[in-house]
């Protein structure tokens, strides 16, 4: 297997130092993969694929042993190198298509905009490529639609026009942050089979962030469940989904309402918030119901979780 | 920001401050910025020497002495005399006062008068907002100087009439300010949620709009202090406002300017209490509108 | 059906955006909402589905007055709205609150939790407002008395929720108009809300009608189950028929996008292609047709009616699905049973 696409070991990402918002997290991300993360808000699953982006605040800190983006290292480079790594490598799609582009310009004009890095092209050139961009993303008409505006496409074809503009970059990973929460149920599934045929296509990893469990089975190959700031459960889709072992993954595939059956009566909850990263023992303990005197006060290992070599869980319960 | 947001969730939560500790917080926030607080310190003196003015004039303003006209900044006229021997010092202190009278009745008296119209407008049936705009248009498009003048003529010079032309030509923008603001809070949720409550029109205009659109008016008022503090000079500079007796310090100006050749000294006296007055005011009314801003002044910190 | 009149009714209630009225050119009016017919009993909770401009928001809210309803008739308990005036939707809104489906634009925001939740029985002038009583209201939704000082932009998503419904029940309504109740929440919590809205049910008999586009939302709390479609109603029936044999090509697209949280049911090919066409340019026929895999010429040129089907089903398509084609629905019904 050829050098992962992103490639993060030991990463924390605290605000102003004192805050910490993601906590030792360990994720690797191959070629073609597509790897989901999930978890409720507050979890840090939005600021852990920002910092991969750049696009944290500045109070934000970014630590850790490894940090490599598509054989780049990005730990220890300023803002000016980052730029300059980050833009060919990684790209990122938004939940809100609408606000990723700037309503007063047209779409065509944006676009060549953003292939602002080569100047040798002329705009003719340029605008073949947004062409085929587009109809690599299935936009009909795409040469018209080069003079629309954003407001007069709809929300799952403009989330194309994002991919598309994604694409351009011909980054070698694709961050995709919900990127169809905002979309109804008939868009989510087309949104969702273009990402999934892109890996061929444009041969782009991707690495989706979720809240929901539907959309990370549909497309994913390897799924990381965050809590508080760390990953607490990762392995293959099936695996996780057939066979959830953190108490904390097991409660959420029990509320998923898609999953109960119907005529239960009370659905179940998972009492309590998501606490701050960081805290002493096991950060579920104050949530989980099998929770022992150790889970308050050491903190769990990262240990093999079942008979999957890549199935990997944050419990003590979990036996090596 | 998710995580942000679930760090407050496990601190234990102090009750929201009340009333008066937010109008500390807000004055503290004011404070934080140099401008904000040159704001404040000059804001403080001009009301505070307006309040107090009676009390610490060292000579009667209006007491003339022909004998000591013109006379050079000393020991016992720290400004000096204007060209009737009237102490300038005593003149700009109680000048002050007027300002800050016409200024502070005038804009109350706008902002009292803008308030219901500017609502009733925006949240108002149709043909209602038409006239409205069609008043305020109409006043807007007449021309300040001009509707002064005919006022004036009509009244005759003096403070009342001053506070007069200042509030016609204020009620029309800061109505119209209003009106904006009801009309984009009329859509949105929270008085579509009252209207489900079946709540009445005056409930919703007075509890629940009345509170979000005060805010703004309150700023623009402020910002706009420093306006008419110069527009009640100018007119009395042209004689067509306060009376010349009265100490204004567009008076002073004005009676400075005919003397400028023999002594600069009236001029400048009257002139720097108006440019201070005008940052004081701006600095303070920016400093308010930011620390009035929940995004650029959040109220309870992560 | 039972005799007693149903708590509230509309009857084949429209909506219209207001045209534009220039000096030249009348603007057609642009229909929203075409036609719904719908009544809600006591304790019972309707789920109105559809995609984003189907117009399930705009009926939510025309049955409170909140839009002005161009025709069509609102009965409330037998008795019919005299027009479509502020005055007359009083009546509804007595009875009847209204949950915005973001809970945070719909507090006034220099408004503490305590005086919003208050603000029904103020306007109402019945019931306490008293501090241990406000307690005692927001305890009934977990919220616990703290929250009663803050303003509404310190409340989590799933708090803000809360603090909505807990303003609904102020007083007491006979009808909750619920804009995607769980929308925003993670999963984790959406049950509390769809729990505490059982528990309403069972207390007081309170009628909901749950907007959602949500289908697994709709499947464990909803009794009938109506979807739209560009503002019309395509089918409508009881829940757990229409998950279980879907009759409108619509429904089962619907039910089929619905991503499965099981690896091993991934789809293949997306069910419906393109994407809901504007009301502004209506397709001719079927509306329905431009994206219908079993679309036929008849569906291009004839608008079908709804139709009643046995069981207290309606459907308004002119080749139904039979119901032995249920069985290739993937997804939630065989989940479900």
């Amino acid at each position: 297997m050829s050098a992962p696409v992103l490639e993060i070991h030991n990463v924390s990402v605290s605000y102003g130092g004192v805050v910490p918002a993601v906590v030792g997290v360990d994720l690797t991300v191959g070629p073609g993969e597509i790897v989901g993360i999930i978890g409720e808000s507050g979890s840090g699953k939005s600021t852990l694929a920002h910092s991969i982006l750049g696009l944290l605040p500045k109070a934000a800190r970014v630590r850790g042993d490894r940090f490599v983006l598509a054989g780049n290292t990005i730990l220890d480079a300023d803002r000016t190198t980052l730029s300059v790594l980050r833009g060919p490598s990684a790209a990122m799609i938004f939940q809100n298509p609408m606000a990723a582009f700037s309503p007063i310009h047209t779409l065509g004009k944006q676009l060549v905009d953003l292939l602002w890095r080569d100047r040798d092209q002329t705009v003719a050139t340029k605008r073949e490529r947004i062409i085929a961009a587009l109809k690599q993303v299935g936009i009909p008409d795409p040469m018209g639609k080069l003079d629309a505006y954003p407001f007069q496409l709809s929300g799952g074809m403009l989330q194309r026009v994002a991919i598309a503009a994604a694409l351009l970059m011909r980054p070698a990973l694709l961050v995709a942050d919900e990127p169809t929460t905002a979309l109804d149920v008939t868009m989510e599934a087309q949104i969702l089979h273009l990402m999934r045929s892109l890996r061929k296509t444009a041969g782009v990893s991707i690495l989706i962030i979720s809240h929901h469990l539907g959309v990370i089975a549909e497309i994913c190959d390897r799924v990381a469940v965050m809590y508080a700031g760390q990953i607490v459960e990762e392995g293959a889709v099936e695996t996780i989904f057939s066979d959830p072992r953190h108490p904390y993954t097991q409660a959420l595939f029990a509320c998923e309402p898609a999953l109960i059956p119907t005529g239960v009566g009370r659905l179940p909850v998972i009492a309590g918030e998501v606490p701050r990263p960081g805290g002493t023992g096991c950060d579920f303990a104050g949530r989980c119901r099998f929770t022992e005197e150790r889970c308050l006060t050491l903190s769990p290992p990262w240990v093999s979780a079942s008979a999957d070599p890549r199935h990997h869980a944050r419990c003590h319960r979990s036996k090596p | 920001m998710a995580t942000v947001a679930s760090a407050t969730t496990n601190e234990t939560v102090a009750p929201e401050p009340g009333a008066l500790r937010r109008v500390g917080h807000t004055i503290a926030h004011v404070m934080s910025t140099p401008l904000g607080a040159i704001g404040v310190i000059l804001v403080v003196l001009i009301v505070g020497m307006a309040i107090l003015a009676p009390y610490v004039v060292p000579y009667n303003p209006t007491a003339i002495n022909v004998k000591a006209r013109l006379a050079d900044p000393s020991l016992a006229h720290l400004l000096g005399t204007d060209q009737l021997g009237r102490d300038l010092l005593s003149r700009v202190i109680v000048g002050t006062r007027t300002a800050m009278t016409v200024a502070l009745t005038s804009l109350s008296v706008a902002i009292a008068l803008a308030l219901p119209l500017g609502m009733i407008a925006g949240y108002g049936p149709r043909w209602l907002d038409g006239l409205l705009i069609l008043v305020f248009d109409s006043i807007s498009s007449l021309p300040m100087i001009m509707l002064g003048l005919a006022i004036v003529v009509l009244l005759g010079p003096g403070v009342s009439t001053v506070i007069l032309v200042i509030v016609l030509y204020s009620v029309p923008s800061y109505a119209r300010l209003v009106r904006a603001q009801t009309l984009s809070l009329k859509t949105r949720d929270f008085i579509k949620a009252e209207q489900a409550m079946n709540a009445g029109t005056p409930r919703i205009l007075f509890r629940h709009l009345l509170p979000n659109v005060i805010g703004p008016l309150l700023i623009l008022a402020c910002l706009d202090i420093s306006t008419v503090i110069t527009l009640e000079a100018g007119l009395s500079f042209l004689g067509l406002g306060v009376k010349p007796q009265i100490p204004s310090w567009g008076n002073i100006l004005s009676d400075g300017f005919a003397v400028i050749r023999n002594s600069a000294v009236p001029v400048v006296a009257g002139g720097v209490p108006l440019i201070l007055a005008t940052i004081g005011f701006t600095f303070f009314g920016e400093a308010l509108r930011d620390a009035l801003d929940p995004k650029l002044n959040p109220e309870r910190k992560p | 059906m039972s005799a007693t009149p149903a708590l509230i009714e509309a009857t084949k209630l429209s909506v219209d955006v207001p045209a534009k009225w220039l000096p030249f050119a009348r603007v057609k009016p642009l229909s929203i909402l075409l036609d719904v017919s719908l009544a809600i009993r006591s304790g019972e909770i309707v789920c109105m589905v559809g995609e984003s401009g189907s117009g399930k928001t705009t009926f939510g809210r025309a049955l409170l007055g909140l839009v002005k309803p161009s025709s069509g008739r609102i009965t409330l308990e037998g008795a019919a709205l005299a027009d479509f005036s502020a005055k007359s939707f009083r009546a509804v809104r007595r009875q009847a609150a209204l949950l915005f489906q973001d809970p945070l634009s719909s507090f006034n925001p220099r408004q503490r939790i305590g005086a919003m939740i208050a603000e029904p029985r103020r306007i109402a002038r019945s019931g306490s407002t008293r501090m241990e009583d406000l307690v005692a209201l927001a305890q009934q939704v977990g919220l616990s008395e703290r929250f009663l000082s803050r303003f509404p932009h310190a409340l989590s998503g799933g708090q803000a929720r809360r603090a909505a419904v807990a303003r609904a029940l102020s007083v007491i309504p006979k009808l909750i108009v619920a804009d995607e109740p769980t929308a925003g929440l993670d999963v984790s919590v959406q049950g509390g809300v769809l729990n505490l809205f059982l528990e309403l049910r069972e207390q007081h008999r309170t009628a909901f009608l749950v907007i959602t586009h949500n289908l697994s939302v709709a499947r464990h709390i909803a009794d009938r189950i109506v979807i739209l479609y560009l503002g019309r109603v395509v089918e409508s029936g009881p829940a757990s028929e229409i998950f279980r044999a879907p009759k409108h090509p619509y429904t089962r697209a619907l039910l089929d996008s619905e991503p499965v949280p099981d690896p091993a049911k991934r789809r293949t090919e997306p069910p419906v292609l393109g994407e809901v066409p504007s009301i502004a340019a209506r397709p001719e026929g079927c509306e329905f047709h431009t994206r219908c895999p079993f679309a036929q010429a008849r569906c291009r040129v004839e608008a079908p009616t709804l139709a009643d089907e046995p069981g207290h089903r309606q459907v308004a398509c002119h080749f139904p699905l039979p119901a032995a084609s249920a069985a290739a629905v993937r997804g939630l019904h065989v989940v479900s049973r």
